[in-house]
C-alpha cells in the first residue's frame, strides 16, 4: 500500500538522534505529531471543560431567574440584607487575582520564572482573601439564621422595625416564607462559585511548586495556560452572581 | 449449504497461522500495567470487562421484577423491595452500562484507529474516566448494600427529597461521579476528532461510527452538567434542607423535571447515536456497500443531535406543564423522527441490490433495525399530546424504551462487539453457537416486550408489584421471555470468553472490511501505527480494498 | 524530506498563529473591569424601574465578554475555539427559552 511512501513522523524512530535535532520537549507526549498539535488540543480539551462549567452554572442561574420572577419582592428584601461594600470589595479582590493570572500566563510564555512564581502566589492570597470575605458574609447570615433549613427565621423580613431597619416595608408572612428560596440559592450559587475557588487555589498550590521548580519557563506552557481559563471562568460566574444576587433593589435605600 | 458459501469470512491457514508477536495485549504484563495504562484500547477493555459486570447485576434485578411480575399477587417480595428492585435496574442499566456502553468500549478501541491517529488526545483524562465510573459503580453498589434506593431512577422531587428514608445521597453522588466519567470521554472523542485525525483524514472521510460518536459525545459534553447541579441540588435540600424544589418553600418540583429532562433527554440519544454508529459499519461491511447517502447519514446524527435539545418536556405532558408549550414540544419531539428515519432508510438502500451475507453482526444488526423501528414509532405515539395521557407511565413506555435501548442499543452493542472482536482479541468467536445467541436473543426480546405494549395499552401501570389477574397471561409471556432473553444473553460471554484461547486467528481483516482498523494488525499494536497512515479514499471504499490487496498479491508475487 | 512536511491534520484551517498578550493590554482589561464594577454599583443605586436588571446585565455580560477575549486569548484563537464558546452559550439560551415557554405560558401574563 502507498501508505508507507509518505512516512509523517515514524515515531518509532524518535529516537536519541532525533531528540538533539529537534529539541522535543520532555512534556510532548508521543501521540501528538508537533507540539504545536499537543498545544492546541490541550486549549481546546479545557473549553470543552468549560462548557460543562457553563451549563453546569446554567442550571443555577435558570433556577434564579424563574424565582427571581416569581417571588420578586422576596428576592429584592432578602437582597437588601447582603453587603453591597462587602461584595463590592470581593468582586474587586476576585478581578486583581485574575489580573494576577493573566500577568502569570505571559510571564510563562516569556519565560520568566521569578515573576510567573510571584503572581501565582499573588492570585492565590487574592483567592484566598476572596474566600476570607466570604466567610465572614456567610457567618453573619449564619447568626441571623438566614441559612435555609429548620431554623430559618422570617422575623425580620416579617418586622423589620423590630430589628432596626427602617427603610424596608413588612412583607407579609407567606411573602417573607418566600426569602428562603432566595437565600437557598443565595448559598447554592455562591457555594457552588466556593468549591470551584477552593478547587482552584489546590490547584494553585501545586503549579506555584512545579513552577517554583522552572517546570513551566522552558516553553511548556499549557498547565498555567489551561489553568488561567480555569480560573477566568470562575472570575466570570463572580462578575454575574454579584449583581444578581446583591444588587436587585438597592435604589429605595438610600 | 448456501450459509457456508456465502460468506466474506476469509481467514488466515489456521495451521500456521499465529497471533503477532507483539500487541497491545502482551506489550507490557502484570496488573499494574492494565491499571495505570494510557492505552485507549487496554482502557477499553477495563471499562468492558466492568460494564459487563454491571450489566449482570443490572439484569439480575430485571429478572427479579419479572418474577415477582409472574403472579398477580405480591408474593414474592415487598411492595419496598420491588421499588428497590426497580430503581436498581434503571440506575445501572441506564448510568453504569446504556450511557458508557458503546462510546467507552468500541469507541475508545476504534475512534483513534478509525481516525489514523496513535491514542486519544487524552490518555490520562481517559484513565481518569474509566476511574471515575468504577468510583460511580462502587457508590452504587454500596447504595445497593446498605439498604438500596427507591426513588426509580428519575430522582423524581418531593419523593426523593422529603418521603423516603434510603440512600438517595448516596446514588445520586454516584451518579454525579459517573456523569463526569461520561463527560471526559465525551470530551476526549471531540478533541481526538478535531485535532488528531491523519493526513487526508478529512471530515466526510470518517467512517460514520466516528461521526456518531462526534455527534453523541457533544451531547455528553452539554448535558451532562445539567444532570450534574440538579443532584447537587437535590442531595442539599436532602441534606441541608435548601428550598429550591420544595414546594412548601416555595419552590416547584417541575422545575427539577425541566433540569433532570434537560440531560435525560439527550441521554438517550447518548445512548443510541453509538449504536448507530455500530450499525453503519455492520451494514456496509455484510452488504459489500458504501453506505447510501453517507452525507445524509453523517449528519443526521448530528441533527439528531441538535434536536435532542429541543424536546425533552415530553416527558412531562402530564405533570402540568402550559399547554401550549407541549404543544410546541410535541411538534418538536415529531422532528426527531426525521433524521431517525433517515438513517433506518439509508440502511435498508445500502441493502439494496447489496452482495449481503448473514455473519452474526450482521444478524444482530437485522435485530436492531426491526426492533428500533418498533421502538421509535411507538415513540411517535408518545410525543402525541393526547395519545401520550393515555399511555405515559403504563407498561407501553416500558415497551417502548425497551425497543430502543434494549432492542436498540443492546444488539447494536454485541453487532459491535461480535464484528471487532477478532480485532481486539485476535480470534473468532464460534459462528454458528453466536448466531444461535443472535437469534435467542431476538426471540426471548420480543417474547418479553411486545406483551408489555398490549399490557400498556389495557392500562396495566408500570412501578407496581402487584396486578389485577386478567393482566396474568401477558404477564407470564413477558416473564418467560425474560428468561429467554437471558440465555441469549448468557451465551455470548460464555463463549467470547472461550474464544479468548480456542477461537480461531481472524488474522488482519477477517470480514474484508474496509476501515483503517483493519488494515492492521490483529491484536494491534500499542501505538497503532507504525507509520500513520495517509488516507487516499473515502470511506467504505470497496473497490480500493480490492486494489489493495491485488497490489499487496502482486508485490509479494 | 517528508520529515520537513508538516502533516495535513496540523496545518488544517483550524490551525491559529499562537499569540502572546502584553502586560499592557492586560492592564487595559483589568482597568475596564474596575470602571464596570463601579458602574454596576452606581447604577444599582438609581431608580431606573424594570432598566435596572437590564443594566447591570448588560454591564455583566460586557465585563464577562471582556475577560473571555482578552484574559482568556479567544480574540486571538481559531475559529473553532470561537465556535465552542459560542456553542456553551447558544445551549444555556436554549434551556432558558424551552424551559421558559413553560414557564411563562403556563399563565399568561400573571407570572
Amino acid at each position: 500500500m502507498d501508505n508507507t511512501a509518505a512516512v509523517a513522523h515514524p515515531r518509532e524512530a524518535v529516537g536519541l538522534e532525533e531528540h538533539t535535532e529537534h529539541t522535543f520537549l520532555p512534556q510532548h507526549r508521543h501521540h501528538f505529531e508537533t507540539e504545536a498539535q499537543q498545544r492546541e488540543a490541550g486549549t481546546f480539551g479545557m473549553w470543552l471543560f468549560l462548557l460543562t462549567e457553563i451549563m453546569f452554572f446554567g442550571g443555577l442561574f435558570f433556577a434564579y431567574l424563574l424565582y427571581r420572577n416569581w417571588y420578586y419582592p422576596a428576592f429584592a428584601v432578602a437582597s437588601n440584607q447582603l453587603s453591597v461594600p462587602l461584595g463590592g470589595a470581593n468582586t474587586v479582590i476576585l478581578i486583581t487575582s485574575g489580573f494576577c493570572m493573566a500577568l502569570g500566563v505571559w510571564a510563562a510564555e516569556v519565560r520568566n520564572k521569578g515573576f510567573l512564581v510571584i503572581m501565582l502566589i499573588l492570585t492565590t492570597f487574592f483567592g484566598l482573601c476572596f474566600l476570607g470575605v466570604k466567610y465572614v458574609e456567610y457567618h453573619e447570615k449564619w447568626e441571623k439564621h438566614h441559612i435555609p433549613g429548620p431554623s430559618f427565621d422570617i422575623s425580620e423580613f416579617v418586622n423589620p422595625a423590630a430589628h432596626g431597619i427602617t427603610n424596608e416595608k413588612p412583607l407579609p408572612v407567606d411573602a417573607a416564607e418566600r426569602t428562603q428560596v432566595f437565600f437557598s440559592l443565595y448559598f447554592a450559587m455562591t457555594g457552588m462559585h466556593a468549591v470551584h475557588m477552593i478547587i482552584g487555589i489546590c490547584l494553585l498550590f501545586w503549579l506555584t511548586h512545579r513552577a517554583y521548580r522552572g517546570d513551566f519557563t522552558t516553553g511548556y506552557v499549557a498547565p498555567i495556560e489551561n489553568f488561567g481559563l480555569y480560573w477566568h471562568f470562575v472570575d466570570i460566574v463572580w462578575l454575574f452572581l454579584f449583581p444578581l444576587l446583591y444588587l436587585i433593589n438597592r435604589h429605595p435605600l438610600h | 449449504m448456501s450459509a457456508t458459501s456465502s460468506t466474506i469470512v476469509n481467514l488466515p491457514d489456521q495451521s500456521s497461522a499465529t497471533l503477532p508477536k507483539r500487541n497491545y495485549l502482551n506489550n507490557e504484563h502484570g496488573l499494574m500495567s492494565w491499571l495505570l495504562t494510557g492505552d485507549h484500547k487496554r482502557i477499553a477493555i477495563l471499562y468492558l470487562i466492568s460494564i459487563t459486570f454491571f450489566f449482570f447485576i443490572g439484569g439480575f434485578f430485571a429478572g427479579m421484577i419479572r418474577l415477582e411480575l409472574l403472579t398477580p399477587q405480591p408474593d414474592l417480595m415487598a411492595s419496598d423491595t420491588y421499588n428497590k428492585m426497580f430503581s436498581l435496574h434503571g440506575i445501572i442499566m441506564i448510568f453504569l452500562f446504556l450511557v458508557p456502553s458503546v462510546p467507552a468500549t468500541l469507541g475508545n478501541f476504534l475512534i483513534p484507529i478509525m481516525l489514523g491517529a496513535r491514542d486519544l488526545a487524552f490518555p490520562k483524562i481517559n484513565l481518569l474516566s474509566w476511574y471515575l465510573y468504577l468510583i460511580g459503580g462502587t457508590l452504587t453498589l454500596a447504595a445497593l448494600v446498605l439498604g438500596g434506593v427507591d426513588t426509580g431512577w428519575t430522582f423524581t422531587t418531593p419523593l426523593s427529597t422529603h418521603y423516603l428514608n434510603t440512600h438517595v445521597v448516596t446514588a445520586a453522588t454516584a451518579i454525579f461521579i459517573a456523569g463526569f466519567s461520561s463527560i471526559f470521554t465525551g470530551l476526549n472523542f471531540i478533541v481526538t476528532v478535531h485535532r488528531m485525525r491523519a493526513p487526508g483524514m478529512t471530515w466526510f472521510r470518517m467512517p460514520l461510527f466516528v461521526w456518531s460518536h462526534y455527534a453523541a459525545s457533544v451531547l455528553m459534553v452539554l448535558g451532562t452538567p445539567v444532570l450534574a447541579i440538579t443532584l447537587v441540588l437535590v442531595a442539599l435540600e436532602r441534606t441541608i434542607g435548601i428550598g429550591v424544589f420544595d414546594p412548601s418553600k416555595g419552590g416547584d418540583p417541575l422545575l427539577f423535571q425541566h433540569l433532570f429532562w434537560f440531560y435525560s433527554h439527550p441521554a438517550v440519544y447518548i445512548m443510541i447515536l453509538p449504536g448507530f454508529g455500530v450499525i453503519s459499519e455492520v451494514i456496509s461491511t455484510f452488504s459489500r456497500k458504501r453506505v447510501f447517502g453517507y452525507t445524509a447519514v453523517a449528519f443526521s446524527s448530528v441533527a439528531i443531535a441538535v434536536f435532542g435539545f429541543f424536546v425533552w418536556a415530553h416527558h412531562m405532558f402530564i405533570m402540568g406543564v402550559s399547554n401550549y408549550s407541549a404543544l410546541v414540544f410535541s411538534l418538536l419531539t415529531m422532528l426527531v423522527a426525521v433524521p431517525s428515519a433517515i438513517k433506518i432508510f439509508n440502511w435498508s438502500f445500502t441493502l439494496q441490490k447489496g452482495s449481503i451475507t448473514f455473519e452474526t453482526p450482521m444478524l444482530y444488526a437485522f435485530g436492531f433495525i426491526g426492533l428500533f423501528t418498533i421502538g421509535g414509532m411507538t415513540g411517535v405515539f408518545l410525543g402525541g399530546l393526547g395519545m401520550d395521557i393515555h399511555l405515559t407511565e403504563t407498561y407501553f413506555i416500558v415497551a417502548h424504551f425497551h425497543f430502543v435501548m434494549v432492542g436498540g442499543m443492546l444488539m447494536a452493542f454485541l453487532a459491535g462487539v461480535h464484528f471487532w472482536w477478532p480485532k481486539m482479541t485476535g480470534r473468532m468467536y464460534p459462528e454458528s453457537l453466536s448466531k444461535l445467541a443472535a437469534v435467542t436473543t431476538f426471540i426471548g426480546f420480543n417474547l418479553t416486550f411486545l406483551p408489555q405494549f398490549i399490557l400498556g395499552y389495557l392500562g396495566m401501570p408500570r412501578r407496581y408489584h402487584a396486578y389485577p389477574p386478567e393482566f396474568q397471561v401477558l404477564n407470564v409471556l413477558s416473564t418467560a421471555g425474560a428468561t429467554v432473553l437471558g440465555v441469549g444473553y448468557l451465551m455470548p460471554l460464555i463463549y467470547l470468553g472461550w474464544s479468548l484461547k480456542y477461537g480461531a486467528i481472524a488474522g488482519n481483516n477477517p470480514w474484508q472490511a474496509t476501515g483503517l482498523e483493519w488494515q492492521i494488525q490483529s491484536p494491534p499494536l500499542t501505538e497503532n501505527f507504525i507509520e500513520i497512515p495517509i488516507v487516499d479514499h473515502e470511506a467504505y471504499d470497496y473497490e480500493w480494498l480490492a486494489n489493495k490487496t491485488v497490489n499487496e498479491v502482486t508485490t509479494v508475487g | 524530506m517528508s520529515d520537513k512536511q508538516a502533516p495535513a491534520n496540523i496545518t488544517d484551517p483550524e490551525h491559529e498563529e499562537h499569540h502572546i498578550v502584553t502586560p499592557f493590554q492586560y492592564l487595559l482589561v483589568f482597568a475596564t473591569l474596575l470602571v464596570g464594577t463601579g458602574l454596576t454599583v452606581l447604577a444599582a443605586y438609581f431608580d431606573m424601574g424594570p432598566l435596572n436588571p437590564i443594566i447591570a446585565l448588560f454591564i455583566a455580560s460586557f465585563k464577562a465578554v471582556v475577560v473571555i477575549l482578552f484574559f482568556m486569548h479567544v480574540y486571538f484563537q481559531s475559529r473553532l475555539i470561537k465556535m465552542t464558546v459560542a456553542a456553551g452559550f447558544f445551549t444555556f439560551l436554549v434551556l432558558i427559552t424551552m424551559t421558559l415557554s413553560d414557564y411563562i405560558s403556563r399563565a399568561w401574563g400573571l407570572w
